[in-house]
């Protein structure tokens, strides 16, 4: 399972081969009240060994969309349509056998809150040995011992010790690793990892980034990372993926991404985020509260919280447009200038975030129906 | 009370709550400890204690936002709630603007809990979730004597100064709520008393990037709208810079350094400064941090290392660290623009060997 070849998914995909391959994963929520959109059509291909980065708000369908991915979500209540490939196997109809097979051994997850994801009743050592003995059929001397050895692995410092320790005996940093050592058991090809820092202090974030970095290295393991922090998604990913209202929005290279935003969502992400600012200036927060899930309006989700927004972007969503580095926005005010993309929006008054006067009632109107 | 002006105050406007004097710090906080036993056996004996918070000294002046920063478990919390008194001090002294607190001639607490609010880190479990959030609001003043209809009216007052429509939100429950709102409307409450010093403890943590600047900006808008004094504790140093005049900086239930907040931040004397700065992540995907700047965890606050708490992880420790502990110097009698840290290498004579050379070098 570890060293399979991947197939030639796609042929429209000359730069590598993917080995994740989704396209126009939709997933709907059908509840008696409402169906809640969370995620609608997004297409990406992962290469071996890379890192993706998905950036977005809570709400954005940035863990539901990494969710679909092992099918973690209700049966019966959830719509799963499109197509996502793993390797050779195609995740939205693969059994469940096969499916619970794949579960903790080609694809794992990391999961944000350790303390949660983690068995309290079962020593760490009881949770690692489980997985190695549930998918390689060793005895449980062998997974004890591969037990101890992902702990090393994950530099757990005296790692006989915190074998028999329980969950709520370890650190928050501590735990995290635990739960590492759990995802890669099974020596994964790709690895989940839902804001697997973001519960955790600045410096054993740090510490766990660098680890997981290492980690992903060595084992030469494909990773979707979900984040809302640019700046952890500045230190681990190669692509960065933006998505706002279940849509990418903005996909390309880190460096693309983050140096040379191009749709005002990310621009405005950058901008309203803490970094050194003066202290007399108020922060470039954007407005308003992403759109509702239940009753997503046409046209770009972004226009009522848009500081460039015209009459256009009320039609329809902007399809997208690539520049030859594969950096993807969807915006009509971007387009290409050559090889790269260019954002058009030097037209507006000075200052940049001032409202287009046209747009000011109905923008008003939309921010006072989404809240 | 006791206590006039002696030069021109830093604050601007005159308030009609003050009552010893722009000069007078809004609090001051004297060697402040709490060790929390652990008890064990049939007899349940104390046999260890925990450290949590362990001799602070320093004061807020009026109108400035101290930071407070640190890594989980070196006691930011703890100090926070000994300061609101959810928690009881082992020792030490609160003066909240003049007037010791909790004592026979003092403020009582009741005067405390008005002049002190308090806003959590979860935004949802700090609030009532059977309440609709009007109600959460006005059970403040209620407590504190105001009619039904009075404490009502000021919830509605307080949602919109929050910029929350108090029509459409007041009578929602929590739950409807998206993580930024339930954090203005726990922000609304600890207004709710007309309060003077304002505690927030990892308040915009849990929040989005994107709606922990809309926050800010309120707490900034609000501060001056309503001659607020702030302290803020978080982990995130990009947060405190924004928002902070002066910062401290914890370790293991000990002040480490506390300074303006430039000196801090461009200037940083104790190593563990210099750690903590180090971990804050850039944005450019170039500047990729290799090794983490902080290895492990804090050791464990029951038995604290030897001298100086910070030896164990300190890239430059020698032996008087391990014996002796480095002093802070006398915070209170400092001026609001002294930069201390306790180091021996920023003390003169102190025996480690790049003592007389300050770090700035």
């Amino acid at each position: 399972m570890n060293d399979m070849t991947t197939p030639n998914l796609s042929g429209s995909q000359p730069l590598a081969t993917p080995f994740v391959s989704v396209k126009d994963l939709r997933v709907r929520f059908v509840s008696r009240e409402a169906t809640v959109r969370a995620v609608n059509g997004v297409t990406f291909d992962l290469a071996r060994g890379e890192v993706l980065c998905v950036i977005g708000e809570s709400g954005s369908g940035k863990s539901v969309m990494m969710r679909s991915l092992l099918r973690l979500h209700p049966k019966k209540r959830t719509v799963i349509e499109g197509s996502m490939q793993v390797g050779e196997h195609d995740i939205g109809t693969v059994s469940d056998r096969v499916l619970s097979k794949l579960r903790g051994s080609t694809i794992s997850m990391i999961f944000q809150e350790p303390m949660t994801a983690l068995d309290p009743l079962y020593t760490i050592g009881d949770q690692i040995a489980e997985t190695v003995r549930r998918h390689e059929g060793l005895g449980r001397e062998a997974a004890w011992a591969r037990a101890l050895e992902l702990l090393e692995l994950v530099r757990v410092p005296s790692p006989e010790r915190r074998l028999k320790a329980y969950p709520h005996e370890l650190s928050g940093g501590l735990r995290q690793r635990a739960m590492i050592a759990v995802a890669l058991s099974c020596r994964p090809s790709l690895l989940l990892a839902d804001e697997p820092t973001t519960a955790l202090d600045a410096s054993v974030q740090i510490q766990v980034l660098v680890l997981l970095r290492r980690l992903q290295r060595e084992m030469d393991m494909s990773m979707i990372f979900v984040t809302h922090d640019l700046g952890v998604a500045a230190q681990i990913a190669d692509k960065v993926a933006v998505m706002y209202a279940g849509r990418i929005i903005e996909y390309g290279s880190v460096g693309d991404v983050l140096n040379r935003p191009q749709h005002p969502y990310t621009q405005a992400m950058l901008a309203s985020t803490v970094k050194d600012q003066e202290r007399v200036v108020p922060l470039e927060a954007i407005a308003g509260s992403p759109p509702d899930l239940r009753a997503l309006p046409e046209g770009c989700s972004f226009l009522p919280r848009c500081a460039y927004a015209e009459p256009e972007c009320a039609v329809a969503m902007p399809s997208e447009t690539v520049d030859a580095s594969r950096h993807m926005a969807r915006c009509y005010r971007v387009g290409l200038e050559g090889k790269r993309l260019a954002f058009n929006g030097s037209a507006l008054p000075p200052g940049g975030r001032a409202t287009p006067a046209p747009m000011a009632a109905e923008r008003a109107e939309m921010l006072g129906r989404s809240a | 009370m006791t206590q006039m002006a002696l030069s021109p105050p830093p604050v601007a406007a005159e308030d009609p709550r003050d009552r010893g004097g722009p000069a007078q710090p809004m609090l001051i906080v004297d060697g402040i400890r709490k060790y929390f036993p652990i008890r064990a056996g049939v007899l349940n004996r104390t046999v260890a204690e925990v450290k949590a918070v362990d001799d602070i000294s320093f004061y807020v002046l009026k109108g400035e936002t101290l930071g407070i920063v640190g890594e989980s478990g070196c006691g930011k919390s703890t100090l926070a709630r000994l300061l609101m008194h959810l928690v009881d001090r082992d020792e030490g002294h609160l003066i909240l603007d003049g007037d010791l607190v909790g004592e026979e001639t003092g403020v009582p607490l009741d005067g405390l809990r008005r002049a002190l609010q308090m806003v959590f880190q979860d935004s949802y479990s700090s609030l009532n979730p059977r309440l609709p959030i009007e109600q959460s609001i006005a059970y403040g003043p209620k407590v504190q004597g105001a009619s039904s209809k009075v404490a009502k009216a000021q919830a509605r007052a307080l949602m919109e100064k929050v910029g929350l429509k108090a029509n459409l939100f007041a009578q929602r429950y929590p739950h409807e709520l998206s993580g930024g709102q339930k954090q203005r409307v726990n922000i609304a409450r600890a207004l709710a008393l007309d309060p003077r010093l304002l505690i927030l403890d990892e308040a915009v943590s849990a929040l989005d990037k994107s709606v922990e600047a809309q926050v800010l900006n309120l707490l900034e808008d609000l501060k001056k709208q309503l001659n607020l004094t702030y302290i803020f504790i978080s982990h995130d140093l990009h947060v405190v810079r924004y928002i902070s005049d002066r910062v401290l900086v914890m370790y293991l239930g000990q002040v480490v350094e506390i300074g303006p907040v430039d000196q801090i931040y461009e200037d940083p004397q104790h190593p563990y400064t210099q750690a903590l700065l180090a971990c804050r992540l850039s944005m450019d995907p170039e500047e990729r941090v290799e090794a983490a700047p902080l290895a492990g965890d804090p050791p464990n606050p029951v038995n604290p290392p030897s001298g100086c708490r910070f030896h164990t992880r300190c890239p430059f420790m020698e032996d008087v660290c391990m014996a002796k502990a480095p002093g802070l110097g006398d915070v209170l009698r400092s001026s609001a623009d002294d930069h201390l840290a306790a180091c021996h290498m920023v003390h003169p004579g102190s025996g480690h060997s790049r003592a007389p050379l300050p770090v700035r070098a």
